[in-house]
């Protein structure tokens, strides 16, 4: 417990959090690692976990006809799911161990009965995941915007 | 106004020397990405040498003059441009060969504050082909290692074809005192690495926020959202610079076709710290 709180505690994703808050965390995690090639989630498919990526890389996919397409990677510091967090809790898309990944691996079931039974921890949980949620949904759009195929700094007219 | 008043060019500032293409690199599949290394003719006497982040004009006889940010220095005294192809200039300049003469005036503009304390880290977020423009400073600062603590290169491009410098970048990957970070927004079924914008490179830290310096280039949207994440990493604003495009003609402050409200992108930037510049990104259409 001790070990785990202290990897909570130092990732960036959980600062200004109590360590009340903190505690509860750890209570509901554990230390996992994955081998390249692992499918964390698959799209469609009922989700109640939510990772910190400690070291490694995932990707996330769409699985198309013609195969998969990775639209996103995750690395080292980063969360992946936030599938867990409302109805119908299912994933949008696939997630994939691209490299031998090491993990803290959150039982998020558990964690949204605390966040209902405590709602000033799940108010707390909810604005980090909504930061991170707009923090991606700007990626996202700047992605969309393909703002590479336009000109360039100081290199042509 | 007092004639004293009057402002008036520097001798020559409009007249560009002869300088031949001695090399020319494509880097792009597409061939829309090229760099000249540049020497200047028998009896031209260069100027200072440019330092990281300043550009030239070059200028196509008879077709036209454009400005370009040197991505490298040689060390006799070569000066390599990297240009895209995009507009009748640059396009018309696509197909020359090692050989033929170019005129070249400058260099101009402010540089990238590489003297600031020793000991800083060193982030830098390239977009594109703004990974030219931040070149020399990783050229720089590999020399001058031991003057900066961690250098984290940050480059997005838009896909793994797009890439500029190959060569480099795996020679940088290579080296275990530079974090080289690489993305592409789109990835292949043979890309390995990240996917995503350049953002997210910046999302993951290894860097010290209270004692590092942040330089970007690229587009300008891509610069406000890696300023924005720098501040969420911790970073004071005043330690993040940003170097401005803009359509640059007379380069010497003169003409005003690169006004950003107050400021001349050819003579105040095109490298500005991004307090400077903050408030002209809120601003439509500027």
């Amino acid at each position: 417990m001790n070990e785990l709180l202290a990897i909570i505690e130092e990732q960036p994703f959980f600062e200004d959090m109590e360590p009340e808050h903190r505690r509860l965390l750890a209570a509901c995690a554990a230390k996992c690692s994955y081998t390249a090639g692992t499918r964390l989630m698959r799209d469609h498919e009922p989700t109640e976990t939510f990772w910190l990526i400690r070291e490694g890389q995932v990707a996330l996919e769409s699985p198309l006809r013609e195969g998969s397409v990775a639209f996103q990677t995750l690395g080292t510091g980063d969360i992946l799911g936030w599938s867990w967090l409302l109805p119908p809790y299912r994933a949008s898309y696939d997630a994939r161990a691209v490299t031998d990944i090491h993990t803290l691996r959150f039982d998020a079931g558990v964690l949204r009965e605390r966040m209902e039974a405590d709602p000033a921890f799940g108010y707390v949980l909810m604005k980090h995941f909504a930061a991170l949620i707009v923090q991606r949904l700007q990626a996202a759009r700047l992605q969309a915007l393909d703002i590479y195929s336009h000109g360039g700094p100081g290199h042509g007219a | 106004m007092a004639p004293d008043a009057v402002a008036t060019l520097p001798d020559q500032a409009m007249a560009p020397e002869p300088w031949r293409i001695h090399s020319v690199r494509r880097d792009v599949a597409s061939n829309e990405v090229f760099s000249w290394t540049l020497y200047p003719e028998p009896g031209v006497e260069p100027g200072a040498a440019p330092a990281p982040g300043q550009f030239n004009m070059l200028y196509l006889f008879g077709v036209g003059e454009v400005p370009i940010s040197v991505s490298a220095i040689t060390d006799d005294g070569g000066i390599v441009h990297t240009i895209r192809a995009v507009g009748s200039v640059t396009r018309a300049m696509q197909d020359l060969e090692a050989g033929t003469v170019v005129g070249l005036r400058g260099p101009f503009g402010t540089a990238w504050p590489l003297e600031q304390p020793r000991g800083r880290d060193l982030v830098l977020v390239a977009g594109g082909i703004g990974l030219a423009p931040l070149r020399p400073v990783i050229h720089a600062a590999l020399q001058r290692r031991s003057e900066f603590g961690r250098v984290v290169v940050c480059y997005g491009a838009r896909s793994p074809g797009d890439m500029i410098f190959r060569d480099e970048l795996d020679a940088w990957a290579e080296r275990d005192d530079v974090d080289l970070r690489i993305t592409v927004d789109r990835g292949t079924a043979a890309w390995r690495g990240d996917v995503g914008v350049v953002t997210q490179l910046v999302d993951r830290g290894g860097f010290d926020r209270r004692n590092t310096l942040a330089l970007t280039c690229g587009p300008e949207v891509m610069m406000r959202f890696t300023a924005s994440a720098l501040e969420r990493r911790g970073l004071k604003p005043e330690d993040i610079y940003v170097s401005m495009e803009r359509n640059m003609r007379c380069a010497v402050g003169f003409c005003g076709h690169c006004q950003i409200g107050a400021h001349f992108v050819c003579r105040d930037g095109p490298v500005f710290p991004y307090p400077v510049m903050e408030p002209a990104f809120r601003v439509r259409e500027l």
